[in-house]
């Protein structure tokens, strides 16, 4: 479609431009990019809904196939990375948690550090940076991976042998994926919650750990399990749904994969920050 | 054609009336826009073609892989458009296909799950009763030896053979081979020629019964005494040639061409 645009002065669906100004350049310019960004959320929605659909039309067939399946995805997007979530979690609470906590008991507001280690790191930091590490060392892997066979021509080899490749490659990724992140999250939140007040605790702050657990406990409402729950396992499912839709939905060739990968890390982060403001308005209907 | 008169007694397995294969590389573009087939029972087809006649487009089109743009496609009788995709799978999965370049075999499998993910995925039987048909059929290709070690890792020679097995592990009727003997040493080759006459005739493992082939080649020469029913696909036509009797009589440019591009 974009070779036709640059030849001659036509629309995408084939109609004749009318002279171009600089305004209606710019305005056709951001025009075809907000309906190819359109595009390609429909397109995305669509293989979201295929996928959560195969998950239960074919949820007893070839159980024995498929649960192994999500057990490796589990395995391998998350028991492998709980040292590296272990690592940026106590990262984290000492660089940031343990800086506000001494900076907050200073100027005196320390009756704000359960609200406000609740607000930052368990509903807002805890599910997106997860996501974020999850999406760098798995999702971006899935993509090559999935592109690969793609371009390699597997996922036919697949449906001549009668194995749905939605059911075979994909909802084995998204329901592993949104079991590791959210149980990654819950990790990550917990160690950087502990390591926040070790740094605090090592730089002499008056505080003692049983009033800092009942601030975290009082600030917390039945809402942020629930919250929590449904966030990170929403994430992990739509960096899967993006990431297999990159690598599978198209017929790519093997130069396209890294392109692929690219952009699959791109609209991913995209996705779950979009996800995360609708969270946000969510947290204040409620 | 002198095999017309078996072949109305036989009953199809797979027919094409009037269809449009379209091809993989640039869908919605009709590669043959019209072919008129008829694979009956037992039957074993020769495909000759140059290379992007759309040899592997048809075999995927045959198969079901592939919707035709246009026209009646039949598996058993049956017509694959009309049907429920259930009983589409049904009929799909007495096909087998083995694909051009290599078979594609599943690189993070080993060759044993290779051939085992069919039989996983579509059976209930046990895992000793899959076991021991996976290791028949690997005993039958001779990749025994090879059966836990990744497709990758084998000789390059054998990486068709995992698909080989792969597509006959549900035990199909049809079965399509693309291009097999692509790129082998003649005495691959052979091995080749041989299995695929012992499945025609019936092989032990397909419990005896005669299975109905179709190969699509570039070079047909090795499979002229092989083959009993032949055709070429020349610019965007699939041409049947009748059997290898008409062979001889035949004096098609393009079969003249085919035979005689590798021969000293």
């Amino acid at each position: 479609m974009e070779r036709t645009s640059a030849s001659a002065p036509r629309f995408p669906n084939g109609r004749a431009r009318p002279k171009a100004t600089l305004a209606r350049v710019f305005l056709n310019f951001a025009g075809y990019r907000v309906i190819e960004w359109m595009d390609r959320m429909r397109e995305l929605v669509a293989f979201l809904l295929i996928a959560l659909g195969v998950t239960f039309t074919r949820f007893n067939t070839a159980p024995r196939v498929t649960r192994p399946l999500i057990r490796a995805h589990i395995y391998r997007a998350g028991v492998r990375l709980l040292p590296m979530i272990a690592f940026l979690g106590c990262a984290i609470g000492l660089i940031i948690i343990g800086q506000t906590v001494s900076l907050l008991t200073r100027v005196g507001a320390h009756t704000f550090i359960g609200t406000l280690m609740v607000t930052v790191v368990i509903r807002e930091l805890g599910p997106l940076l997860t996501a974020v590490v999850v999406l760098a060392r798995v999702g971006a892997a899935a993509v090559v991976e999935l592109g690969t066979s793609r371009a390699q021509g597997e996922v036919e080899a697949l449906e001549a042998l009668g194995i749905d490749p939605i059911h075979y490659l994909v909802v084995p990724r998204m329901w592993g994926l949104a079991v590791s992140v959210f149980s990654l999250t819950i990790y990550f939140v917990l160690i950087a919650l502990l390591s926040g007040y070790l740094f605090a605790f090592l730089q002499d702050v008056p505080m003692q750990p049983s009033e800092y657990f009942h601030q975290l406990a009082t600030a917390l409402r039945w809402e942020d399990f629930a919250m929590l729950t449904l966030k990170s396992a929403t994430f992990g499912i739509i960096i899967a749904v993006v990431c297999c839709y990159e690598g599978l939905a198209k017929p790519l060739r093997i130069e396209e994969v890294p392109d692929a990968t690219t952009r699959a890390v791109v609209s991913s982060v995209v996705a779950c920050v979009l996800v995360d403001a609708l969270f946000i308005v969510a947290y204040l209907l409620i | 054609m002198s095999t017309h008169a078996e072949t109305i007694a036989r009953p199809p397995v797979i027919e094409m009336f009037d269809c449009a294969v379209a091809s993989t590389r640039a869908p919605g573009f009709a590669v043959l826009p019209e072919v008129n087939w008829r694979v009956s029972l037992d039957d074993y087809w020769v495909i000759g073609g140059p290379t992007g006649s759309g040899k592997s487009d048809l075999l995927a089109t045959a198969a079901g892989l592939q919707r035709p743009l246009r026209g009646t496609h039949r598996l058993f009788d049956r017509e694959l458009a009309g049907l429920h995709e259930s009983e589409q799978l049904r009929e799909r999965l007495r096909v087998g296909m083995v694909f051009e370049d290599g078979a594609r075999p599943f690189p993070q499998l080993t060759v044993e799950e290779n051939v085992a993910l069919p039989l996983r995925y579509h059976r209930d039987s046990d895992d000793a009763a899959i076991g021991q048909r996976v290791a028949e059929l690997l005993d039958a290709i001779g990749l025994a030896a090879f059966a836990s070690v990744g497709p990758t890792a084998l000789p390059r020679a054998f990486a068709p053979r995992v698909g080989l097995a792969r597509a006959l592990a549900l035990g199909p009727e049809v079965l399509l081979l693309d291009n097999p003997l692509a790129g082998l040493d003649p005495r691959q080759e052979r091995w080749w020629l041989d299995f695929a006459a012992s499945l025609a005739e019936g092989h032990p493992l397909m419990k005896r019964r005669k299975m109905t082939l179709v190969v699509a080649c570039d070079d047909p020469r090795p499979w002229l005494d092989r083959g009993r029913q032949f055709a070429l696909l020349k610019e965007n036509q699939f041409l049947p040639l009748g059997g290898r009797a008409d062979l001889e009589r035949c004096n098609e440019p393009l079969l003249r061409d085919l035979i005689a591009a590798k021969s000293p």
